[in-house]
């Protein structure tokens, strides 16, 4: 089934996983016996997880996730990761405010009581008990092995209930015909859209764009289900929130210094 | 109700007016031995892939859709049957020497829809040119068959036939 | 008794006229959609916070209704009140005709309308929505069957199965189209059991007042009396006690609302911060939906007439649009607590208070899923014996 120019592919890539007992384990796929890191690929970028191969489905074994430290954004720094996202994935202001797209916005927030003033990004949370997905009538809305909740926008029609449903107002609507979108990024009118948390990145073993333009250790890219991996050594050993964590979604990014 | 018995009886007339007009322009087209009208897509810049046009006429929304559900819900990235690059090596260039969107009717994927009449959705989302990660060779070569697209440039235009649409279909012209 | 029930076949020309403009009416709402589909809903006044809008308001007030449409022919076969006996058929198909106009708009105010097919061949059982797809289509199939069984003598043995059955589903579904909203967690305005059973009650009232809506009408087409004296009383008596139980729930829905600490800041949005929507709570749905015809339902000479009962359903009606626009709009429109005891604002309306203006291809959609149900049951009428057949002036 797979052609020749597959098997070259193939050749390339490689399989990481981090196993528990018997440390990094390595191996092949295909037959060719050159091992070799597909370019781009930053090894210890995030923890020990690794690019899985193209043609390797994703899995329950990772849970991607964020950790974003609020005191360590300016307002601008917020904005610069707003800009990358928008870069990214080709969404941008049209001069519309009610009905532009919006994957990520600043949050600008005051204590009420202590006045005190800061920002942070805010976008998909990513729940691991997502209502939009409980919601949605076709299961256009839907959570990947991963984690990583996406929209199918092959089967979603439009009908704007897990807007409705989304604690967070993550979820933005198509409200106009677009065109020139990125190509691995594809977003239409009449469909519901919101942060894929860069999956064709993190598919490639790279970190979402707002994380590569966010300040140094500002926000943590990783797998939570490792637990040598940054993010899962950092979630346990500081202080971390949930936004809304009453209505137990386990969104699967958190928040530190609110 | 009268006024509809009228209505209806004129409707019909005209429905076989036109019937029978339709039916003698197709035989008089038949006998003037014309080659015939058809779709002729551009060739693609990699040159031929391994994927068969006779299969893929036939199933390319069938192999796409799998294909589809299995990036979108799985992360499969593998490149066979993947839109971006079958969009990739299919791009035709325009006069400018820039890649034309489905909105031109030189696109790859519109000279045969255009012939068949049916409409392609891909297009309100994905991107129907290549960018960033266009393959280098084609991005070097560029396309010399741009100018060849269209469904006119086989054969004079006449009409379209499910007929000939078929012979297409099947692989029986190049 | 003669034949009870009739085609009809005699009618002056204000009927005529009444179809032509329901089919104006459609065909105009057909293009608004049209309009809207094309440009995208940017033309529409709806956006990133307010994303259900004026046709959703007009859908789930017809859906709504249909349940309520069905409830005299519910009382003459489930509680064998003989006297609503006649008025049986038309109220079954009313009911089929109100679902499938609020469908309707529910359908063309989609982003994806063309994906009808997907929404057919998808489906996630975890959704209340595609619950209520289902629970939609079996109402139809279920009143479908129940006409059916009143129709026929051959299979008249099944009418009280039937009957039954659509009763249940009826209630059902109305409880499904209610738990839409409830099931919204983070939606403070709609975080309530009680939303079932007050889309229940409010059901029966703004279904029995289009039923009567067009029962009166249909008397004005045919110049015959449609209605006994009898049955108007207890018409009346029954809009009171409906109308009373729908106040009831909403007051209970709105005190325990007050009760629970986090919700009384959206209570105060709607009930008396000066909002449209206290407008509409206060003046529309309280005042012109409950109290004005309750006022006049309770003069018995007057509520009992026929321009009594008109104004009274019209009034209702009007009232029903404002319950449901200030429940889904005004929900809406009151800002999701993302960081409580903060004050929060941003580029994405966070914090503040959804702006929603309804625009006209709105208006006119929603209106065609009026005049859709209208027509299907102007168009029934004409076709099959539906309408009770007069009675004597004197009765
Ligand atoms: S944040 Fe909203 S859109 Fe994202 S998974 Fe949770 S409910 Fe869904
Ligand atoms: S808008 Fe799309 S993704 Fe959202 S609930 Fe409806 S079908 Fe699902």
């Amino acid at each position: 089934m797979i052609s020749l120019k597959q098997d070259q592919t193939k050749v390339k890539e490689t399989k990481v996983t981090s196993g528990d007992e018997a440390g990094r384990r390595e191996f092949l796929k295909g037959s060719a016996a050159a091992l070799a890191l597909a370019p781009g690929m930053t090894l210890f970028a995030y923890g020990e997880a690794l690019a899985k191969p193209a043609d390797q489905a994703v899995s329950t074994k990772s849970r991607w996730g964020l950790l974003i430290d609020a005191a360590k954004f300016s307002d601008e720094d917020v904005d610069a990761c707003v800009k990358a996202c928008q870069d990214e994935n080709g969404w941008s202001d049209t001069g519309k405010p009610l009905t532009d797209p919006q994957w990520i916005r600043r949050v600008n927030l005051k204590n009420k009581k202590t006045e005190e003033q800061f920002s942070l990004p805010m976008m998909c949370q990513h729940c691991a008990e997502p209502p939009c997905v409980d919601v949605c009538p076709t299961g256009a809305s839907f959570k990947r092995k991963d984690g990583i909740v996406l929209v199918d926008k092959h089967i979603c029609i439009g009908c704007r209930y897990c807007m409705m449903a989304c604690p967070y107002k993550a979820r933005s609507f198509v409200h106009e015909h677009i065109e020139d979108q990125k190509e691995h990024a594809p977003r239409g009118i009449g469909t519901v859209e919101s942060c894929t948390m860069c999956v064709h990145l993190v598919d490639e073993g790279k970190e979402p764009a707002c994380v590569k333009a966010a300040p140094a250790g500002a926000m943590v890219f990783g797998d939570l289900n490792d637990k040598t991996s940054k993010l899962a050594q950092l979630i346990k050993s500081v202080a971390t929130q949930q936004v809304r964590a009453d209505l137990n979604l386990d969104p699967g990014v958190r928040y530190r210094n609110i | 109700m009268k006024i509809v018995l009228i209505m209806q009886k004129l409707i019909m007339t005209m429905l076989g007016v036109a019937f029978i007009g339709v039916s003698l322009l197709a035989s008089v087209g038949q006998a003037s031995a014309q080659p015939e009208w058809m779709p002729n897509p551009p060739k693609a810049i990699g040159g031929q892939c391994d994927l068969d046009p006779k299969e893929m006429r036939v199933k390319h929304m069938t192999l796409l859709d799998h294909k589809r559900d299995q990036t979108m819900h799985d992360g499969i990235r593998t490149k066979k049957y993947s839109l971006k690059n079958c969009i990739a090596c299919h791009a035709v260039k325009d006069e400018s020497n820039k890649y034309v969107t489905v909105k031109d009717e030189r696109h790859f994927c519109r000279s045969c829809h255009d012939y068949a009449a049916v409409r392609i959705d891909c297009f309100d989302c994905h991107a129907s040119r290549p960018q960033d990660t266009m393959n280098k060779a084609a991005k070097a070569a560029g396309n010399p068959h741009a100018k060849s697209a269209g469904i006119s440039a086989i054969g004079k235009p006449g009409d379209r036939t499910v007929a000939t649409l078929r012979k297409f279909i099947a692989g029986e012209v190049k | 008794m003669a034949e009870t029930y009739r085609q009809l076949r005699e009618y002056n020309n204000s009927f005529n006229i009444l179809l032509v403009l329901h089919v104006v009416m459609i065909a105009v709402g057909l293009g608004a959609a049209f309009y809207m589909e094309h440009n995208g809903h940017v033309v529409t006044g709806m956006n990133n916070q307010i994303v259900w809008g004026l046709p959703h308001v007009f859908a789930i007030f017809l859906i709504v209704s249909a349940s309520g449409a069905l409830n005299l022919a519910s009382a003459s076969s489930v509680f064998s009140k003989l006297a609503y006996k006649r008025f049986a058929r038309l109220s079954a198909i009313l009911a089929i005709a109100l679902l499938i106009g609020g469908l309707v708009v529910l359908l063309l105010d989609l982003g994806r309308p063309d994906r009808l097919i997907v929404a057919m061949t998808y489906y996630n059982f975890k959704s209340i929505f595609a619950w209520n797809i289902i629970l939609y289509t079996g109402f139809i199939t279920i009143v479908g069957i129940y006409l059916w069984t009143m129709m026929d003598k051959t299979v008249a043995r099944f009418n009280k199965a039937a009957g039954w059955g659509a009763f249940i589903w009826r209630i059902i579904l109305t409880t499904g189209t209610g738990s839409i909203f409830g099931f919204l967690v983070a939606r403070e305005a709609y975080d309530a059991a009680i939303m079932a059973p007050l889309f229940i009650s409010s059901s029966f009232v703004y279904g029995m007042a289009f039923t009567v809506w067009v029962l009166i009408t249909m008397c004005q087409a045919t110049g015959h009396r449609l209605i006994t004296k009898e049955v108007s009383q207890k018409l009346r008596e029954l809009f009171i006690i409906f109308i009373a139980a729908m106040l009831y729930f909403t007051a209970v829905h709105h005190l325990t609302n007050l009760y629970a600490a986090e919700h009384i800041g959206v209570e105060r949005y709607i009930l008396w911060s000066g909002s449209v929507f206290t407008y509409l709570f206060w003046g529309g749905h309280v005042f012109i939906g409950s109290i004005l015809p309750m006022l006049i339902l309770m003069k018995s000479d007057l509520g009992s007439s026929r321009v009594g009962l008109t104004s009274a359903s019209i009034l209702m009606l009007l009232g029903g649009m404002a319950h449901i626009y200030v429940i889904v709009i005004g929900g809406q429109s009151y800002p999701l607590s993302l960081f409580p005891g903060m004050e929060v604002t941003s580029t994405f309306q966070d914090g503040v208070f959804g702006n929603y203006m309804p625009t006209l291809p709105e208006l006119l959609l929603g209106l065609a899923g009026v005049s859709m149900a209208m027509f299907i049951v102007g168009f029934a009428l004409k076709i099959l014996p539906f309408l009770p057949s007069p009675v004597a002036e004197d009765q």
